[in-house]
Parts: structure tokens; C-alpha cells; sequence
């Protein structure tokens, strides 16, 4: 009797050990280094030239320089605010396109629902640089479109869309679009059928069981897409070089500048400091008015 | 069924003789799914009437289109061939949302951004009820499936029975025509599931609303309905109320589904005066009174005769009387408390299972091993055909 309860209790009866506390912490490690290295300190990194003074040669000091700000705001005021406004109309752009695209592939694309979302990230496979350089010549006074057109009567001689603001927030929108239309896709994918079903069955019509049932429960795919656009949209300079000439810079173009161009390291560090509290103070407020209820909470199917 | 006399036949009606219409009719319903190459014959020439203010069930092994068949009658399905007529209306061509029948799904499909209050008030709201009236009426509504004080929850965060209730407030609160239930006790479990049995059965009396019932459990079935179809590979195999359905199973697949059923195979001897003459070989000879069909058999047809566990009698001497009256020998005694079950083995080979109450005589009837008798009346047997 004795012997077996001692052999019995001997393997693994005693309390978990320190290691065994330790293990949840350890496992999650990886994941708290990579964000250590490729985000907490790339941002402290940035905080802190911010706010330095210096130049390339002479090298970088840190003086709380809050000047770097006043001149980012006062000299680029315009910028960050044609920024926000070229980023916002290109991702109202992008739901209007992308929303209808990906509601028709997720409730009538039937069995070939794979190939149109294919079909949806095909531009995908052409670099980014060259898709929008190749806007510019479709685009051009005298390419593909207008050429035609102007050859046909259409349009004066002197018509252009290049160098100006609508060819920038189409060129955006065109290269985000797949990142509103697959968060939006995959919300309305899984959504339980059954339950557009129910509101048919309480004497809803099509655009009624629309807006009251698919448009709220599918508005989580929407936030995400907003995110994935948004963000990317209003920090790109690429579209507002190629596509919209001398007058229509984006905030972008001047961090690139001053960066790369005029080594004015501190100041780009500021701006870019400016625009990731602006662009992420409008994600609060955007998740604020949806509810958090709203944009977090999984939906039970 | 002949419908060529029914008076639906004649057009849609307001008129006085509107109330004899059928809530609900279908009229040679089939659905054939095609998915890829194949096609699924989901129901098949269905016809059903489903009178005004009846419980009616539809009971069926899973895949046996019950589902189908609500989803015709609530417009989400096309059938293939057939009309739909509620109230003699042919709806066909009508959609969902203009039909006045309110579904509860089998899978609840509740609106879950929406509150348990905004999803019971959705169908009022659809249909412009103003704001006090829609107060009122999902209250009661609520208060009802005892729901009341819920009403700002969403529903996610409900058990799986409140959910359900939710379910019925939702569709109960629009008071349609009619109401379909597709396995709405499904996901329940023993003990709520018989409270929401009486619960429901209490709301359509009071509310006084058709309801059409999916089941596949014959004692929910057999307990609440007022008239059953049991469907089987999408026909009905028998319609009729619980009582005619369970002591007078016409198919085999009605014995078999419902209850437990004693099935002998002999050959029809004698028919005439309403009673059929089975001879089985090797047993003795059985008179079936009972059913439709008693006596419609042509002598020298084979049949399957059946009669449940609980009409047979079972005793060591001969019975008397005009009795089916079969000799065996005993195989197995179960003893329940309250009854016991016997398992008698004919002379052909063929087992028949006796229920019989413990009752003060009763006990003690035979033993394992014993050679008995066991007899019943000639209308507790029924002539099964196919
Ligand atoms: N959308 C569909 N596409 C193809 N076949 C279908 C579809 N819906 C149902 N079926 C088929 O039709 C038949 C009947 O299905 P139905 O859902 O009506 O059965 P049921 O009696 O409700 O079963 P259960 O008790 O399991 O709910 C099944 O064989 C099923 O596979
Ligand atoms: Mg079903």
C-alpha cells in the first residue's frame, strides 16, 4: 500500500514550479521583441531626433529642440492638411468602389469567388511604383483617354487631369483599393445568411435588409478597411509626385525631402511625428463614433 | 389527395366563405436542388392543407425536407413545380417580406448588433407600428417568453433557451397568419425543452395563431400537434391526427419511425365485412380492423401487418373472445417497475414485443422459457402498404 501511493504521487505532483509560472511570459516573448525592435524603437528613435539640433556633418545633439515642431506646423501646415484631405477623399473613394465589389463576390460570386478576388489583387503583382507611373501615361494630356477623347470632339484641346488634385486621390484609390475590398469581403463571407433570411421574413425589403442587417453587421470589415487605407493613403507621396505635379504635394514628399534631401533629419522627424499623432488621434475619434461595441466585438454567428 | 372539389380551387377570396380556406395550402410542391451536376430532390409532389388556428407538425428523419418545405411556404426557396396558397392566395411569385407567415429558424438568426428589444421590435418597425403601440406590444411580447427586463441585452450574450424565446418573441409580436418552427426546441436540452413544449403549446392557444411545427421528435410531435404529417425522402407518408397516426401507422415507415412497432409479413387469406384475413406462415392467422385500408386488400396480396407493444396481452391460457390470438414461447423478460416488457418468439421465427402494466394480476404473467399466448384485438392491427 505504502510503496504505491509513494510511487503514485512521486512524477509531477508538486506545484508548478517557477518555470511553469514563468512559461506564459516566455512564450510571449518573441513577440514583445519584435515589437521592441521594429516598432517601440524606431518611434523612440524618431521621438527623440525630434526633438535634437545639429546638422549631418557636424552630427546631432539633444537639446529638446521644440522649435522642430513650430517649424513643422508653421511651415507645413498646408501639407499635413492636403495630406489628410487627399487620404480621406481616396478612402471614401475606395468604399464606394470597394464595397459593392466585394458584397457582389461574397453574396453572387457563387463558385468562382476565388478567381474575382484573384482578379481583385492582379495589380498587385506590378510593383507599386510602376502601376502609378503607368496612371501617368493613361492619364496623360495626350494618352489613352484624353487623346481619344479630344481626337473625337469630345473634350477641348487643352483639357488635362494630370497635375492636378482628382488625379491624385484616383491614383490612391486605385492602388488601395484591394485593402478596402478584402477586410469588407471576408466580414460578409462569413456572415450567417439565415439572418438576412430573418429580416426578409420580418417583411424587409432588399435595401431595408441592407441597411438595418448586412451594412451595421458587416461595419467592422468596413473600420478595418478604413485603417488599411487611410493611413497608407495620406502618408503616400508617390501618386502626389507622379500624378499630381508641383502644386499638389502631399506631406510625404516634404518628410522625404527634407530627409533625404536637404538632411534636415529633425525637422522630417518632427513632421513625421506630427502626422502619426494626427492620423492616430483620427482613429480614436473614428472608433469612438462607431462604438467599440461596434467595431471590436466578434459577431456571433 | 383529390383538391379538384376545394373550394381554394375556385380563386382567391375575400368573401364570406373566406374563413373555411386553409391557412396554409400546397398544392403538388417540388424542389429539386442542383448543385454542380447532381439534383437533389429535396420534396417531391407535396400537397398539404394546414387549417386556421391548427398545430401542425411535420415530423421526419433529418434530410427529409422538412426545412425545404417551411422555406417554400416563407417564399425563401422557389419551388420548382406547384403554388403556395395562403388563405387561398396563391403567393408563389410573392417574396418573403410581403407574405404574412413569420418564420423561427432552426438556427435562431437573431440580428446580433441589434439589441434582444430592436430585434423583437424589427418586423413592427418594417411595418410603421407607431412608437407607443410598438412599446406595448414587444413588452408583451417579451413578457411572454419571460424575457421582460432583457430587453437592452444583445443577444449573444443570452443562453442558448433564452435565445430561442428571443427567436419566438421576434416572429410571435408581428401576429401572422401563421408561424413556422423549424426544430425550434432543437438546440434545448431535456429539461427545457419539455417547459418550452407547454410553454409553446400555452402561447398558440392563447394567441390562436397556425402554427406549422418541424420536428424530428416524435414525442414533441405526438404531444403537441393536432394533426402530424410524417415525412420521409420528401413525400408525406401519413397525415392525421397523433392518435390515428401512432395506432394506425399505414406505411412501414411510419410504424417503424414512430414508437416501436411489432411487424409481421404474411399473405392476405380472406378480406370482406371491413376486417382482413392475414395468413402468416408459420404463426397463425392475424384479422386486421383497424386503418383506412382494412379490408381493401385483394386476397393473395402480400402485406405487412403491425401492432404495437402495448395492445398485445400476453398469459400462459388460451385466451377467449375474438382475439388475434398467437402461441410463442417467451425469449426475454425486462421488468421496468411499472410495466414489464416481454420478447415472444412465434413459431416462424418472428419476435413480438409486449408492453404490459404491472398492474396487481399482471405481474408475474410469464417467464423466460414459458410457452404463452399473446392476443389482441383485431382493430389494433394495421395493414401496412409499400
Ligand atoms: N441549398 C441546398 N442545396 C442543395 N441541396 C440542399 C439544399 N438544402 C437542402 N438540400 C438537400 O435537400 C434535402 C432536404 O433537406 P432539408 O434541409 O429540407 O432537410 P430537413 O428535413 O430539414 O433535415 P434536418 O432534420 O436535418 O434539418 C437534403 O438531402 C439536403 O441535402
Ligand atoms: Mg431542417
Amino acid at each position: 500500500m505504502a510503496a504505491t501511493t509513494a510511487a503514485e504521487a512521486a512524477p509531477g505532483r508538486r506545484p508548478a514550479g517557477r518555470r511553469g509560472r514563468l512559461a506564459p511570459y516566455l512564450l510571449v516573448l518573441p513577440g514583445w521583441l519584435w515589437l521592441a525592435v521594429f516598432f517601440v524603437a524606431p518611434i523612440a528613435s524618431v521621438v527623440s531626433m525630434s526633438l535634437m539640433t545639429g546638422s549631418l556633418t557636424a552630427g546631432f545633439t539633444f537639446t529638446f529642440e521644440t522649435a522642430n515642431y513650430t517649424r513643422a506646423l508653421g511651415l507645413y501646415w498646408e501639407q499635413i492638411l492636403r495630406s489628410l484631405a487627399y487620404g480621406g477623399l481616396a478612402t471614401l473613394l475606395c468604399i464606394a468602389l470597394g464595397y459593392p465589389v466585394a458584397y457582389w463576390i461574397a453574396f453572387h460570386g457563387g463558385a468562382y469567388k476565388s478567381t474575382y478576388l484573384l482578379l481583385v489583387l492582379l495589380p498587385f503583382f506590378v510593383s507599386f511604383v510602376l502601376r502609378t507611373v503607368s496612371w501617368g501615361f493613361i492619364l496623360a494630356d495626350n494618352g489613352i483617354v484624353l487623346g481619344t477623347l479630344k481626337d473625337l470632339g469630345v473634350l477641348p484641346g487643352d483639357a488635362g487631369v494630370l497635375n492636378s488634385a482628382p488625379a491624385v486621390v484616383f491614383g490612391l484609390a486605385y492602388n488601395f483599393l484591394p485593402f478596402m475590398v478584402l477586410p469588407i469581403y471576408a466580414v460578409l463571407e462569413r456572415m450567417d445568411h439565415r439572418v438576412v433570411e430573418a429580416a426578409h421574413d420580418l417583411y424587409a425589403g432588399r435595401l431595408q435588409a441592407f441597411a438595418r442587417v448586412v451594412l451595421p453587421m458587416s461595419l467592422p470589415g468596413v473600420f478595418a478597411g478604413v485603417i488599411m487605407t487611410f493611413i497608407p493613403t495620406s502618408a503616400d507621396y508617390v501618386n502626389a509626385t507622379i500624378l499630381g505635379g508641383t502644386h499638389n504635394t502631399m506631406v510625404g514628399k516634404v518628410i522625404e525631402t527634407q530627409y533625404l534631401v536637404n538632411n534636415a533629419y529633425p525637422l522630417a522627424a518632427a513632421i513625421t511625428v506630427v502626422l502619426m499623432a494626427v492620423l492616430l488621434a483620427g482613429i480614436f475619434a473614428y472608433a469612438r463614433a462607431l462604438g467599440t461595441e461596434q467595431v471590436m466585438e466578434v459577431q456571433a454567428g | 389527395m383529390a383538391t379538384a372539389t376545394h373550394p381554394e380551387r375556385a380563386g382567391p377570396g375575400e368573401g364570406p366563405g373566406a374563413t373555411a380556406l386553409p391557412a396554409i395550402s400546397l398544392e403538388r410542391i417540388s424542389k429539386t436542388y442542383r448543385s454542380g451536376g447532381e439534383a437533389v430532390a429535396a420534396v417531391r409532389e407535396l400537397d398539404l392543407r394546414v387549417e386556421k388556428g391548427e398545430f401542425f407538425s411535420l415530423l421526419g428523419p433529418s434530410g427529409c425536407g422538412k426545412t425545404t418545405t417551411m422555406r417554400v411556404i416563407a417564399g425563401f426557396e422557389d419551388p420548382t413545380t406547384g403554388t403556395v396558397r395562403l388563405h387561398g392566395d396563391d403567393v408563389t411569385q410573392v417574396p418573403p417580406h410581403r407574405r404574412d407567415v413569420n418564420m423561427v429558424f432552426q438556427s435562431y438568426a437573431l440580428f446580433p448588433h441589434m439589441t434582444v428589444f430592436d430585434n423583437v421590435a424589427f418586423g413592427l418597425r418594417r411595418k410603421g407600428v407607431a412608437r407607443e403601440e410598438l412599446n406595448r406590444r414587444v413588452g408583451e411580447a417579451l413578457e411572454l417568453v419571460e424575457l421582460a427586463g432583457r430587453g437592452r441585452t444583445r443577444p449573444g450574450r443570452l443562453s442558448g433557451g433564452q435565445q430561442q424565446r428571443v427567436a419566438l418573441a421576434r416572429a410571435l409580436v408581428n401576429r401572422p397568419s401563421a408561424l413556422l418552427l423549424d426544430e425550434p426546441l432543437g438546440a434545448l436540452d431535456l429539461k427545457l425543452r419539455q417547459a418550452m413544449q407547454i410553454e409553446l403549446k400555452r402561447i398558440q392557444r392563447d394567441v390562436g395563431i397556425t402554427f406549422v411545427y418541424v420536428t424530428h421528435d416524435q414525442g414533441e410531435a405526438l404531444t403537441m400537434s393536432d394533426r402530424i404529417a410524417v415525412m420521409n425522402e420528401g413525400r408525406v407518408e401519413q397525415l392525421g391526427t397523433p392518435a390515428e397516426v401512432y395506432e394506425h401507422p399505414a406505411t412501414r415507415f411510419t410504424a417503424g419511425f414512430i414508437g416501436t412497432s411489432n411487424l409481421l409479413s404474411g399473405e392476405v387469406a380472406d378480406t370482406g365485412g371491413g376486417v382482413t384475413a392475414i395468413e402468416v406462415a408459420g404463426a397463425g392467422r392475424v384479422l386486421a380492423a383497424g386503418g383506412a385500408q382494412a379490408g381493401g386488400f385483394p386476397a393473395g396480396v402480400r402485406v405487412d401487418v403491425t401492432v404495437r407493444p402495448e395492445k398485445v396481452a400476453i398469459a400462459r391460457a388460451e385466451p377467449r373472445g375474438d382475439l388475434v390470438r398467437l402461441r410463442g414461447t417467451v425469449t426475454e423478460v425486462v421488468y421496468l417497475g411499472s410495466a414489464t416488457h416481454y420478447t415472444v418468439k412465434l413459431g416462424n421465427g418472428a419476435e413480438i414485443v409486449v408492453f404490459q402494466q404491472n398492474s396487481s394480476d399482471a405481474v408475474g404473467a410469464a417467464e423466460r422459457g414459458d410457452t404463452v399466448w399473446v392476443s389482441w384485438r383485431p382493430e389494433h392491427s394495421s395493414v401496412l402498404t409499400n
